[in-house]
């Protein structure tokens, strides 16, 4: 093993160097954490006692998380557009995945680099870049015909699509990397036996994709829920959770709620990310 | 038959990938040049040429702002570099094998939480009334509050803690791939511990760099809520600026024009280091 050949005190600096570095991936967000726990208006020493008042309480000054009608209208439109724009992602990146990796096709390499490319456009520029296109396109319709299209327009939609351009660059190569790990031969197999295409697709093919399916929906909707940059230029009157939080932030500073919503997001999203990896590796 | 079945499919499976491309991502960023070469001369009425670019280059903090956005922004991931191979390796290389997929998962959680939520905990550990001012205090080290937010070495701290992830993810799943005999075989014919690392591990090690640094720098160029929260108004970050022209000012052009710059900005420097490295996007950033 390369380790053999350290020395004692070179491999306790290295652990030591490793284990700080552990804490400083901890440490803010253990202090948001905390503090949602703080019977106390600002999130900040000292400590007053413990509390769950920031999460259930229901009358100001110390609205929980649960009561906040705007915090709760977020988290809504936050899951409505994590789970819309993920199921889009997996569909479209399903379909890339089959186009790259079983077919051939002119220009396939460029293609597959322009496939790659949004993951390294800024989200504020994927943002404003639709912005632009789509009231563009909306002014052309409404100076042609006098239609409003409100869909072009900072909303849901809007967001749905931006965060869409690049989540398919994610879903793509999540599925794209199992298929190429599927034998073939076992489509050749059924086809042989008689089966139609279509239902080798249903119960051969897709079947062995389902995992990968399954962690892209995931990480789309959680990569969609944590948003920010591409979001912050596209939103509407109907804010998601990050937006609210943020604006929250800006105008009325920091509050005990804020950190009574990260543990929340906190514990929802680990769960989500691990169960994702249990699906994984039981299939694996 | 068998061949239009396939020629079928080729086409079904081709137009959702050609109308995303096309129009979320090739055609809007058309859109922004467009835009930005768009002058405006009165209401409704336009000219076309360099002009904002023009007003760019005219107006010293507009083009300063940038400056620093690019020298901080390749600063961060430099130092994401420095601090996340050594963590990178630890994981794939020296952890035993129960503990590495453990560590591995440990990495990954910070990336699922919102920046926003990372940036709101250095915020409550690094204000005047923070967690981190308070035990200086009781420790004696310093005799009133200290405000540790709104300075440069803050914001790169919160930048690095924002993006390392993302260089650890890629170098982790390079360095696992390396033989152990490699290094073995290395310290065998005489080499030092200093120039197995340069001959053998960072050269094995160099597609995982390469797509952690392009991820990084891409990240760091395009945030926006870490400068922002942690370094106050004053951070001037450039996506600050694209967002004032674009929401607070309501001048598309001048936002459309400094969108252009960061693209190209961002896009130079990916094509350089990837130029340099020999490298190419296909077969780094997409490779995790």
């Amino acid at each position: 093993m390369a380790q053999a050949n350290k020395s004692p005190f070179l491999t306790f600096v290295y652990r030591s160097y490793v284990t700080i570095f552990f804490l400083y991936l901890v440490a803010p967000l253990l202090a948001a954490g905390v503090f949602a726990f703080n019977d106390s208006l600002f999130p900040a020493l000292p400590w007053q006692g413990f509390t769950l008042d920031w999460f259930f309480n229901d009358t100001e000054p110390k609205l929980g998380m649960f009561h906040d009608e705007r915090l709760l209208r977020g988290l809504k439109n936050s899951v409505y557009i994590g789970v819309i724009v993920s199921a889009l992602a997996v569909m479209a990146g399903t379909c890339n995945a089959f186009l790259f990796e079983r077919k051939q096709f002119p220009f396939k390499n460029a293609l597959y680099v322009l496939m790659v490319v949004p993951l390294v456009i800024p989200g504020v520029i994927l943002g404003i870049s639709l912005l632009v296109f789509a009231s563009m396109i909306a002014n052309g319709i409404d100076a042609a015909t006098g239609v409003n299209v409100k869909w072009l327009r900072p909303g849901i939609p809007l967001i749905v699509l931006g965060q869409f351009s690049f989540l398919t660059t994610i879903t793509s190569l999540v599925i794209a990397a199992r298929l190429q790990k599927f034998d073939i031969a076992l489509e050749e197999a059924a086809l042989n036996l008689g089966a139609s295409r279509s239902r080798v697709l249903t119960t051969v093919t897709l079947p062995f994709l389902f995992p990968a399916l399954f962690s892209a929906f995931v990480v789309s909707f959680l990569v969609s829920f944590e948003n920010f940059n591409t979001t912050l230029m596209l939103v509407g009157s109907d804010a998601p959770l990050t937006i609210t939080m943020y604006d929250r932030v800006v105008k009325v500073g920091s509050t005990p709620v804020l950190n009574a919503v990260s543990v929340f997001l906190m514990i929802a999203s680990g769960s989500l990310a691990l169960l994702s990896v249990l699906i994984q590796r039981k299939k694996d | 038959m068998r061949s239009d079945a396939g020629k079928l499919s080729l086409i079904l499976l081709m137009a959702p990938f050609a109308l995303w491309i096309l129009l979320l991502i090739v055609l809007p960023q058309l859109g922004i040049g467009y835009v930005s070469l768009r002058e405006k001369v009165g209401p409704g009425q336009f000219t076309f040429g360099f002009g904002n670019y023009m007003d760019f280059l005219g107006e010293p903090i507009y083009w300063n702002t940038l400056l620093r956005t690019a020298w901080m922004s390749i600063l961060v991931t430099i130092l994401a570099l420095l601090v996340g191979f050594p963590v990178a390796y630890y994981i794939a290389k020296i952890a035993r094998q129960r503990s590495r997929a453990a560590l591995f998962l440990l990495c990954l959680i910070p990336l699922w939480v919102s920046d926003l939520v990372r940036a709101f905990g250095w915020i409550v550990l690094l204000r005047e009334t923070g967690l981190v001012s308070g035990a200086l205090q009781w420790a004696g080290l310093i005799s009133g509050p200290v405000e540790l937010l709104y300075n440069d070495v803050t914001v790169v701290i919160g930048l690095v803690y924002t993006v390392v992830l993302f260089m650890i993810v890629p170098l982790v799943s390079t360095l696992d791939g390396m033989d152990d005999a490699l290094l073995e075989a290395g310290y065998n014919l005489g080499g030092s511990r200093f120039t197995v690392f340069r001959r053998i591990i960072v050269p094995y090690a160099m597609p995982g760099i390469v797509a952690g640094c392009i991820i990084t720098f891409m990240l760091t160029a395009g945030s926006y809520l870490t400068p922002i929260l942690l370094g106050g108004k004053n951070s001037s970050w450039f996506t600050e600026q694209i967002y004032n022209q674009f929401i607070t000012r309501y001048n598309w052009e001048a936002g459309a024009t400094f969108g252009v710059l960061l693209l190209g900005f961002t896009s130079l420097v990916i094509w350089l280091g990837l130029k340099l490295t020999g490298q190419s996007l296909a077969t780094t950033v997409a490779k995790d």
